[in-house]
């Protein structure tokens, strides 16, 4: 039984380089959680950096993160949405569906820092918004897009058909069906799929950086076309560019950007299970 | 619900209803679209480049903005040496743990494994940067006895970390696309489910694995925060296998690091935005090639 004695032995070998892939995945969250979590008190969460940056908390950083998020949303959702619906549900398989196809790959693939390029050319100085929270959240949506357009198409194809022929055999218009049956049946699928791109754009840095970012700015943005500090790109200030920064504060900071990220990827992935098991087809 | 009344007004609904559908057709079409402008403003701005500096010395070895020297070649061997030795790590563990996770292991591990390989996924490349420089740099330098741990070989490792869910899940679904007679006939003439795997089922999801990997390296190429956290940033021409362990320069750290302190409209200005273009065109080959594969094997019935 040589042959069996060498599958064992291999099985237990890919186990171990399973190991080798997952265990630095718990290191990364586990060294910074446990070495972030003693700067974390409602002070650093609430208020404003002070002595350039040293002491007072991250609330400019956070306040703009979420801003961006919902610009992001504001402007990333009905087009994906929209994309999606039209790819489930009207698009036939044409030469020019195939180029939308990979156009969504294409799109996904970009890097991150030529969104950066492209948002500082178009929206920063074509468009005139300037650094601002208008022209980092366009940036970021088209970035988005992908996520949403192929996660939600997903949740609208795994629709089944009797749902709508069942529509259109009561008088029901196609949109009628897609409005008031479709729809309602992907939201949670949808609603996830959201997430999981809205939780990505929030964490991203090299799109910000030219058309968003404020390096320190103590207060808060006041109109879409402010400037704004953001959670991810103020890491990497008080990480590389500020001397002498207490690596508290830092691990802190990271932190929090970890936590609210993770946290959306569990809610994500519970809405999805929370209706796969509720759902009756 | 008034909407599928059939005795409700149809005129109305109907105009609107048209309104609709052709804003959906839009939004299908705006991808293309945002491909467009994005190539578009990229050239506006970086195709200037091209007439100010002579096409020979664009790629010469030597990068210095402030004395009007504008050589790329440091910068993209810098991207593809980074690229490459993450590759180099990522591919092996990523096709062994694919194969785990599919073949190998039972039901309640794979559901512990699989959403932890999600949460690598979901980290912000500037945190995985952060710890990078303040975790893996220092070990890199311990280890190597090198003068500093920010090297090229930091930043492939973290890399190859990034580019590992892409590669999982892919490599993942061409392992499950190849039929299960393969499998049984295997099976059945005495193979080992050990023998089979490697010798039936992985042979069969070449492809797909390959795939995989093209992606995975278009991930890497474009990584940008991580990297130029970790890699130290020096211009050099990597030349000699040392240079593994030595700082390196990447094409997306360069933009990252220098555009912000530009001037509009300048040569140094516009050739950035002409690396950005270089990015662009490499990225798109890459998932152009990558997209039609799965599009075709979809079309076949299943990656592989």
């Amino acid at each position: 039984m040589r042959r069996m004695l060498l599958q064992r032995l291999g099985f237990v070998l890919l186990g171990l380089v399973t190991l080798v892939v997952v265990v630095p995945i718990l290191l990364v969250v586990g060294v910074i959680v446990a070495r972030g979590i003693s700067a974390i008190n409602w002070q650093f969460l609430s208020t404003m950096p002070y002595n350039g940056m040293k002491q007072g908390g991250i609330l400019p950083a956070i306040i703009g993160t979420l801003l961006l998020t919902l610009g992001t949303a504001l402007v990333a959702v009905p087009i994906g949405v929209g994309g999606a619906v039209y790819l489930s549900e009207y698009a036939r398989d044409t030469r020019l569906t195939r180029a939308i196809r990979l156009a969504i790959v294409n799109l996904a693939g970009i890097p991150s820092i030529v969104y950066g390029l492209f948002g500082l050319g178009m929206f920063v100085l074509f468009f005139r918004f300037g650094t601002s929270i208008l022209a980092g959240s366009l940036t970021l949506a088209i970035m988005t897009l992908p996520v949403i357009i192929s996660t939600s198409e997903e949740a609208l194809r795994a629709v089944p058909t009797e749902f709508r022929t069942v529509s259109a055999s009561l008088g029901g218009t196609r949109w009628q069906g897609i409005r008031t049956i479709v729809l309602p049946q992907a939201l949670p699928g949808i609603i996830t799929g959201v997430i999981l791109g809205l939780l990505r754009a929030a964490g991203e840095t090299a799109p910000i950086l030219f058309t968003v970012a404020a390096f320190y700015l103590p207060r808060l943005p006041r109109s879409p076309l402010d400037q704004s500090m953001a959670l991810p790109y103020h890491l990497y200030v008080i990480s590389t560019q500020v001397p002498g920064m207490p690596l508290s504060v830092q691990y802190g900071t990271a932190l929090v950007l970890l936590g609210l990220v993770l946290s959306l990827n569990i809610v994500a992935s519970l809405i999805r299970r929370y209706f796969r098991s509720k759902r009756q087809w | 619900m008034s909407g599928i009344n059939p005795a409700a007004p149809r005129r109305r609904s109907r105009f609107s209803e048209l309104a609709l559908e052709t804003l959906i057709r839009i939004l299908g079409f705006s991808t293309i679209g945002f491909v467009g402008l994005i190539f578009l403003f990229l050239l506006r701005e970086g195709l200037p480049v091209f007439f100010e500096v002579p096409p020979g010395s664009l790629f010469s070895a030597r990068w210095y903005p402030t004395f009007g020297i504008f050589g790329t070649l440091p910068l993209i061997l810098g991207s593809l040496l980074v690229t490459f030795l993450s590759i180099i790590i990522a591919l092996p563990l990523g096709v062994a743990t694919a194969v785990f996770v599919r073949e190998v292991a039972p039901r309640w591990t794979r559901e512990i494994l699989k959403p932890i390989i999600e949460v690598l996924a979901g980290i912000p490349s500037v945190v995985l940067g952060f710890f990078g420089m303040t975790i893996v740099a220092p070990l890199v330098r311990e280890i190597l006895g090198a003068p500093t741990g920010l090297t090229a070989f930091s930043g492939a490792f973290l890399l190859a970390y990034m580019a590992l869910p892409t590669i999982i899940s892919v490599a993942e679904d061409a392992l499950d696309a190849v039929p299960r007679g393969y499998r049984d006939a295997s099976l059945a003439m005495g193979a080992t489910k050990w023998q089979t795997i490697w010798r039936v089922v992985v042979p069969a999801a070449r492809s797909g694995i390959l795939t995989a990997v093209m992606l995975g390296m278009g991930r890497a190429i474009g990584e940008t925060m991580a990297v130029m956290m970790v890699t130290g940033n020096a211009g050099v021409l990597p030349t000699s296998l040392e240079a593994i362990i030595r700082p390196v320069r990447t094409m997306t750290a360069t933009i990252a690091a220098e555009m912000g302190e530009v001037a509009r409209g300048s040569t140094h200005y516009h050739a950035l935005f002409g690396i950005g273009i270089i990015l662009f065109v490499v990225t798109f080959l890459i998932n152009l090639t990558a997209a039609s594969a799965i599009f075709r094997a979809r079309r076949k019935g299943g990656l592989r």
